[in-house]
């Protein structure tokens, strides 16, 4: 035969990921909360989201064009992703030189420093989100109320409850007041992203779908929250919040579905995903209930993610076949 | 629920595309060429010289060693050389090249269609030295002797027989239509088996994306105890030895370990076939069926080969070579090797030639690992594929060892999910084969 053969070795075919599609995955995941936010703070929340996309995208293009040297990769829509979460990490009155500045630390510093995509140790968003928090904290905690919201109005639900405890005041007073339905649908301060815990749901669905994560680190994280929050709040209902208060509130659907799933900032094995999902959780609720801080779980994720380098070294998965004792 | 192994596994597209096209009988080429080693272990003695007549089914090689196997002349007719000739690599190894006159047999085979239950007077010995006499190796593609396979060493014993009919890889369906086409015979050489291991019970594992092939042997098996066809969840790679074991039976074959440790012998459909046609039609393994298939094939065929035909001649009778075809392959998509000579011929292991168009077999460039353990979740032997890959690229081959890799089974699962691309199996590989050198080293 004349004809010219391509020789290459096994497997001949491959499956129709890449890390275009998984990233494309991950923005259409996250659709539904920017929808909901979009129709509760206005069209504020769409100028913030596409001032931090396009910040950092062309932080991430300079840095590598022009400093790292290299092909560009900003195709692969990874700093898209981290733009978006940057910005579901910020209040929507946020000055919108605050999220430039957030952007240049989340893509410059959390993740162009290590050498880009993959290489990174702490999640990009929440590097920025963190810096700015640490930074301007009036701007970072300063929240408009959506209206019709009176209990809470310029506070998170956390921060408001919180401060009840602080004044002394028992939450079983509190409460009643709190509606868990308005909790749900995205009636209350918060971050932009963080606010619609079922949109945030179904975009954890679409993602478990189209198998872009799999629910072992999410379930760990919020599991673990709800367990050490019931117990607490089983030894006294006046200090401590219940669990489904503490899952629905404070960014904890948004931190253990989108950012703590982090590929390059979470461990490899499933039993590594549950002890870090685990550890996140436990922490989040550490810091809530005993730190300055009403909100704890980018605090906490970026604590794990300091662990996950250990966590791929001691829990590594289970090998077909293995000697009982090893 | 439907069994199946836990650990990994992925979902390619099944493409069987020659599922529903009947055996055909190949016609005879005009001349065969027929290696000496179509089988792991030692190549076959070469008994025959040039210029010297053949009958179908003669002797031309006999098995030099405990592990090898005799090979016999697919057809009769004038050894033209016994040389050096180039396999599917273009490297090139001793073969027996035959210029076909005629079809005649050798005396004492039964060439008569029908089929026949087996003598039961025959004893489990008896059975092993008449498949040994037939040069029958592991037809799955293994290609591993059977008579070997069919030994168990003292103080080892045999439990059950585990038949693969599972056909895991895309595009084959030789073993499906084996199952719907020749099931009598596969039950008989089923039974055969496992007289000669010594076993009562014997499982057929099979697919259920092959219903057909599950009912017809179901019902052929109803009468029959010993024999359970298995139905199993569609998972590649279910067809891999260990995985069908933990699929039909729960058991882990240990690390290093072989099937025999928890008490199974596995042979694939095809093999328990040429077991029966040995023995009770006392004919040799000298034709196989062979599926030809791809997208762009004319007509995707299983078709009845005799061993040393070239492939070439195969694709020109299904429709020719494609305009657009870029790689042709032995075996399947997932474990099948590219060939850079599609005129070599058809061995005992060639289970498939598949046809792969050109845009479809170039790879697509590597990108950043961005460690989302996909490999990880997939891989059937719960190894961490990645970290075997930066450490095949950096040639750290003794802390390769440590990460297991002698334990990959190489069915690319790892390399066909990898969202970057990148060629995972092809460092694992680099480093198994290092590894295993190591290992010798340090034993002897």
């Amino acid at each position: 035969m004349e004809k010219k053969l391509i020789v290459a070795p096994s497997p001949h075919v491959h499956d129709s990921y890449t890390t275009t599609t998984l990233m494309r995955d991950v923005l259409v995941a996250l659709v539904p909360a920017l929808a909901v936010a979009t129709v509760i703070y206005g069209i504020q929340v769409l100028v913030v989201t596409a001032v931090s996309v396009a910040a950092c995208v062309v932080f991430e293009y300079v840095i590598q064009r022009f400093m790292l040297g290299g092909r560009p990769t900003v195709g692969d829509l990874s700093a898209v992703v981290t733009g978006v979460l940057l910005a579901f990490n910020l209040p929507v009155s946020i000055p919108l030189w605050l999220v430039v500045l957030g952007a240049l630390v989340a893509i410059g510093v959390g993740k162009m420093t290590f050498g880009g995509l993959g290489r990174n140790p702490f999640n990009p968003a929440l590097v920025g989100r963190v810096f700015l928090l640490l930074s301007f904290p009036v701007a970072m905690t300063t929240f408009p109320a959506p209206e019709g919201i009176d209990a809470m109005s310029g506070a998170t639900p956390l921060a408001f409850l919180k401060e009840a405890v602080k004044n002394g005041q028992p939450l079983s007073e509190l409460m009643p007041e709190i509606s868990y339905g308005n909790l749900l649908y995205g009636l209350h301060g918060g971050s932009l992203g963080e606010i619609a815990a079922l949109a945030l749901i179904l975009g954890f669905g679409y993602m478990l779908l189209r198998r872009v994560i799999t629910w072992h680190i999410p379930v760990a994280v919020l599991g673990s929250m709800a367990a050490f929050a019931a117990i607490l709040w089983g030894v006294n209902p006046d200090t401590y919040a219940d669990p489904l208060f503490h899952i629905l509130t404070g960014g904890a659907l948004l931190g253990a579905i989108f950012m703590a799933t982090d590929y390059a900032t979470s461990p490899m094995s499933k039993n590594g995903m549950i002890a870090y999902g685990a550890g996140i959780g436990i922490i989040t609720i550490l810091i809530r209930t005993w730190g300055a801080y009403p909100e704890g779980i980018s605090f906490a994720i970026l604590i794990m993610n300091a662990v996950v380098p250990l966590i791929n070294k001691y829990m590594r998965p289970r090998r077909f076949g293995q000697p009982a004792k090893q | 629920m439907l069994r199946t192994f836990r650990k990994g596994g992925v979902h390619p597209h099944d493409n069987k595309l020659s599922r529903e096209a009947a055996i055909e009988v190949f016609p005879l080429p005009e001349t065969v060429v027929i290696p000496l080693s179509q089988h792991i272990g030692a190549p076959a003695a070469v008994q025959v010289a040039k210029g010297d007549k053949v009958k179908a089914g003669q002797l031309i090689a006999s098995a030099a060693g405990f592990v090898s196997a005799n090979i016999h002349s697919s057809v009769s007719g004038t050894v033209v050389s016994v040389d050096n000739v180039a396999d599917a690599g273009n490297i090139r190894r001793p073969a027996v090249t035959i210029k076909v006159e005629g079809d005649e047999w050798e005396d004492g085979i039964d060439r008569t269609g029908g089929f026949r239950k087996a003598d039961p007077s025959l004893d489990g010995a008896e059975i092993v030295k008449r498949i040994a006499a037939a040069g029958i190796v592991g037809m799955g593609g293994a290609t591993f002797p059977t008579q070997v396979k069919l030994s168990v060493p003292p103080g080892k014993k045999a439990e059950y027989l585990v038949i693969n009919g599972v056909e895991c890889e895309p595009y084959l369906t030789a073993d499906h239509r084996v199952m719907l086409e020749m099931g009598e015979e596969l039950l008989e050489g089923i039974r055969l088996l496992a007289k000669a291991l010594g076993v009562t019970k014997s499982y057929i594992g099979i697919e259920n994306n092959k219903p057909d092939a599950i009912n017809h042997l179901t019902v052929l098996a109803s009468g029959d105890p010993a024999i359970e066809v298995v139905p199993l969840k569609v998972k590649y790679p279910q067809g891999g030895e260990k995985q069908l074991i933990a699929a039909v039976t729960g058991r882990e074959v240990p690390s290093g370990g072989l099937p025999l440790d928890v008490g199974v012998v596995v042979q694939n459909v095809g093999t328990a076939v040429a077991v029966y046609e040995a023995v009770v039609k006392n004919k040799p393994l000298v034709e196989r069926i062979v599926t030809v298939t791809g997208k762009g094939l004319g007509k995707p065929s299983n078709l009845k080969v005799r061993v040393g035909t070239p492939v070439s001649s195969l694709i020109a009778y299904c429709g020719g070579l494609p305009g657009s075809a870029g790689k042709v392959i032995g075996g399947g998509p997932m474990m099948g090797r590219a060939m850079s000579n599609p005129d070599s011929p058809v061995t005992k292991g060639t289970s498939g030639i598949l046809i792969m168009d050109g845009a479809e077999a170039v790879r697509r460039a590597p990108e950043a690992c961005i460690k989302c353990a996909k490999c990880v979740e997939v891989c059937p032997m719960g190894l961490e594929p990645y970290i075997l890959y930066k450490l095949g690229v950096r040639n750290l081959f003794p802390e390769m060892e440590e990460y297991y890799a002698p334990d990959c089974i190489e069915c690319g699962s790892c390399s066909f999910t990898c969202p970057a691309s990148l060629p995972l199996l092809d460092y694992i590989r680099l480093g198994k084969g290092e590894v295993m050198k190591i290992i010798r080293a340090r034993k002897s």
